[in-house]
């Protein structure tokens, strides 16, 4: 952990706690398990984000691809009457399928992250509510499926999904900070073509980037439909990307490439959440969510970039104050 | 034009180039090029800026593959090579332009490509390997830094030592040195001497670009000179003359002639008093500049000068002192506001401040003053060319077009290019920080032509620069900096290379006897 890191965690537990004076709810076990569980959803996709922007890159579609992963995977365990596991395997082979193409039009022809996953955004979300006729995609009524209840149980009161984020984020955080490929990933945000010329495959590792995004994108996709049990393709995963590009921004990447941590961009989501359930708790019209987000992240970032400056600033200035000695005037 | 049967043919060549050929859209960077390289020998490479030095480097870098000819390693041809390959075939190459990841350490930055590993499904990096690994390199370069520091917190001269220990981990055949020494001072370009020395007593070859002749002189076993993409001459170790590879290179010859100040120096036109900087906050540094003179700053890297120079032109804050012009204090809160009283910065650090690489030369030039530029309000290229194309005449900037891309011309001709926007201004003080860093002899003295040029039509000139020779030669005034403070000024009279290096480590004259 950093400085950084520390800082956003502070803030986490001090908005925390005035929320907690305000409505003691929020640290009851109810409210925390459900806060848990969303920050694991999110915490999830939002992580491979985190891969994709390291490398100077972005992706925009996740929102659409949750829908469409969705979808797919309820009306094939639903209707189709797919075993889980193998719908499973479908949505995340298809997940990670959608990476790679991401991956190679990115580096292969060249385009830009920014495009590529725009198109993304619109296409998916496009397939996923013609592929129902916008129709909700749901289980059967009365249907039980005793697998899948794994995704929403709880093991000692904590939600699945927050295991499987702590899982998820352990390998990403060797894999991001220890790793050979981590590596890799930071000097090709740095410097692209100087990475090129060290002799790393960076077609190889960006597009590695965009799959290992798709590829937690498309587990959360799975959670977040057991979550809602009933997918609405037009609604389902709306702004979801942002949620994600917003949580990596709060915990200290740097949208150019070649700065962040994986510690921070999970502070970043749980702090995101954290607001969420602030609006609801304290009873702030639910329509001010994003302005509060907006806000809230504004702040945050603006606050991280100038107390570096100021600091430095002040210091320089008190040690010049400070007057060591006077030297001769320079004179002929 | 040589070719390889008229070399002075190295005992077991394991490189050989024929008919290397290369071309860019406009410009024929080498014309068939041969060269053999044997083991423990030092080539000096020396041309003009252009000339194809840095294509034939990137090529045997494999960085960049050549239109036609062939690269025979140890009698295998091959048409290119990739960087993975001339990587194997044991050449390491050091970017004239540094090519760091500021995001990473040392270390990392050292093994990037191929960092010892851990293993394991995550193949994670040996981290501490890696640190116990690059010190003896740092050690060997007399480096002061450890190897976990991060780059963003080295000076330009110690990025270049990075670059070199990377060069050097590699276990080389061939070391190549694109002008390893252009942002190198004094002390440490001797230490690099040495490398060089001890890197050929190794039997590891070295091919040495470098536009300071000097140090060709001193390291080469032979020298070969590059002009317009034609290998134009070898010189044997004993015929390296400074003045027979200046004929070569420009196919005339050419005195440097350091021309004297035409008029007494006049009015102090820009005072600094009591200035306090940022890397010496408890330091206080002055200097006065008069019209029509050319100030020398001396001092090694780390000095000061530098941040002096931003303070200056109002990029870097003042935090303590006064600046007056014409006697006049001024507030610089910004570039801009020095920009408008006349005060101009040619920067030290030509790729992240001086130009823009993916603009036109033109563009360039007309970027500070468009105004200048403008017809009611829109910019009109044509007078941007007009402009462009009388400073490329002027300088003598070597490109298709004033159209090119700036980012596609040699490293030298790029400087030349941030020069002209300036000079294009009409200046009152104009700071130069090592204008000629990585410009050809000819080139280099157009520069201090036009320097002492400014001068005599009363411009105030300051010129930091850590080229021994050329602050000696052009200055009329030298002001050593060490540490934050000026330890002292020398008037003419006083100019020799051993006083300006006792003044730079902060030790006294000696008295004159
Ligand atoms: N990527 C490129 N695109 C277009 N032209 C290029 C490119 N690289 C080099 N050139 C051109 O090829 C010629 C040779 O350039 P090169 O960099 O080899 O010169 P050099 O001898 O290293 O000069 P310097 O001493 O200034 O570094 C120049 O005219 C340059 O403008
Ligand atoms: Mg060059």
């Amino acid at each position: 952990m950093n400085k950084k890191d520390l800082g956003l965690l502070a803030l986490i537990v001090v908005v925390g706690f005035v929320v907690y004076l305000r409505n003691p709810a929020f640290l009851g076990p109810q409210n925390l398990a459900n806060t848990a569980n969303l920050i694991g959803l999110f915490g999830l996709f939002a992580i491979g984000q985190g891969f994709v922007i390291i490398t100077g890159g972005i992706e925009l579609s996740a929102g659409s691809m949750i829908a469409l992963l969705g979808v797919l995977f309820v009306d094939l365990v639903g209707a189709k009457g797919v075993p889980w596991p193998i719908a499973f395997a479908i949505v995340m082979v298809l997940g990670l399928a959608l990476g790679l193409a991401h991956g190679l039009l990115i580096t292969k022809l060249k385009m830009q992250p920014f495009v590529v996953t725009l198109c993304g955004l619109l296409i998916y979300r496009g397939v996923a509510r013609g592929y129902t006729a916008d129709a909700t995609a749901g289980f059967p009524f009365g249907s039980e499926y005793p697998g899948l209840d794994f995704f929403v149980a709880r093991i000692g009161g904590i939600p699945v999904s927050v295991y499987v984020l702590a899982v998820v984020a352990v390998i990403a955080w060797f894999t991001l900070h220890r790793s050979v490929f981590g590596r890799y990933l930071f000097a090709i945000g740095k410097n692209e073509e100087a990475a090129r010329f060290s002799g790393i495959r960076t077609d190889v590792v960006v597009t590695s980037a965009y799959v290992i995004c798709a590829g937690l994108t498309a587990l959360a996709a799975i959670f977040f439909a057991m979550y809602t049990r009933s997918v609405q393709p037009s609604s389902q995963g709306n702004f979801y990307e942002l949620y994600a590009i917003a949580a990596a921004v709060l915990g200290g990447f740097s949208l150019r490439g070649g700065e962040g941590s994986i510690v921070g961009v999970i502070l970043g989501t749980i702090l995101l959440q954290e607001l969420q359930n602030l609006v609801n708790l304290l009873g702030i019209p639910s329509s001010l969510n994003f302005a509060v987000m907006g806000g809230v992240i504004l702040i945050g970032v603006l606050v991280d970039q100038q107390w570096g400056v100021f600091r430095a600033r002040r210091r320089i200035a008190e040690a010049a104050r400070s007057s060591e000695e006077f030297s001769p005037k320079p004179g002929e | 034009m040589l070719d390889s049967r008229d070399q002075e043919a190295p005992a077991r060549a394991f490189l050989k180039l024929s008919a290397v050929r290369k071309t860019y859209p406009g410009v024929v960077a080498l014309a068939g090029f041969d060269m053999l390289v044997g083991p423990g020998e030092v080539i000096g490479l020396v041309g003009e800026n252009g000339a194809g030095k840095s294509t034939l480097m990137k090529i045997l870098g494999g960085v960049t593959v050549p239109d036609s000819g062939t690269i025979e390693i140890d009698g295998a041809p091959y048409a290119g090579l990739s960087v993975g390959g001339s990587m194997k075939a044991g050449i390491a190459f050091v970017h004239q332009e540094l090519n760091l990841f500021d995001n990473l350490d040392v270390a990392a930055n050292v093994y990037i490509g191929r960092e010892p590993r851990r293993g394991g499904v995550l193949n994670l990096v040996d981290e501490k390997q890696m640190r116990a690994d690059v010190l003896p390199y740092l050690k060997r370069l007399g480096a002061n830094f450890a190897p976990n520091t991060p780059v963003a917190k080295l000076s330009l001269a110690q990025q270049q030592m990075v670059e070199i220990a990377k060069a050097l981990s590699v276990n080389a055949r061939l070391v190549i040195l694109d002008e390893p020494t252009s942002s190198l001072p004094l002390a440490e370009t001797d230490k690099l001497l040495e490398v060089i020395a001890g890197l050929k007593a190794e039997g590891i070859a070295v091919i040495f670009i470098s536009h300071r002749l000097h140090e060709i002189e001193r390291a080469s076993d032979r020298v070969l000179v590059l002009r317009d993409g034609v290998l134009v001459g070898e010189l044997k170790k004993a015929e390296i003359d400074h003045d027979r590879m200046v004929k070569l290179m420009i196919g005339r010859d050419l005195k440097v002639a350091y021309a004297a100040p035409k008029l007494d120096k006049g009015e102090v036109v820009l005072a600094a008093r009591g200035i306090r900087t940022a890397a010496y906050p408890t330091r206080d540094v002055g200097l006065e500049l008069h019209a029509g003179e050319i100030l020398g700053l001396a001092g090694l890297v780390g000095s000061g000068r530098t941040e002096l120079a931003r303070v200056l032109f109002g990029v870097d804050p003042l935090y303590a002192g006064t600046v007056t012009l014409n006697g006049e204090p001024v507030t610089l809160r910004n570039a801009s506001d020095a920009v408008a009283r006349g005060i101009f910065l040619v920067p030290e650090d030509r790729k992240g401040e001086g130009i823009l690489l993916d603009l036109p030369i033109s563009e360039n030039i007309s970027l500070p003053d468009l105004d200048a530029y403008a017809r009611s309000g829109l910019v009109s290229p044509a007078l941007e060319r007009v402009q462009a194309e009388r400073s490329r005449s002027e300088l003598g900037i070597k490109a298709p077009t004033v159209m090119t891309r700036t980012g596609s011309l040699s490293g030298g001709n790029q400087q030349k290019v941030v020069l002209a926007k300036w000079l294009a201004m009409r200046p009152k003080v104009l700071i130069f920080d090592e204008p000629t860093r990585g410009i050809d002899v000819g080139a280099k003295a157009e520069i201090y032509r036009l320097m002492r040029g400014l001068a005599d039509a009363g411009v105030a000139v300051l010129m930091i620069s850590s080229d021994m020779e050329e602050v000696i030669g052009v200055s009329d005034r030298i002001a050593v900096m060490h540490e934050g403070r000026i330890s002292g000024l020398l008037g003419r009279a006083e100019f020799s290379e051993e006083n300006v290096l006792r003044l730079a480590v902060g030790k006294p004259l000696a008295k004159a006897g």
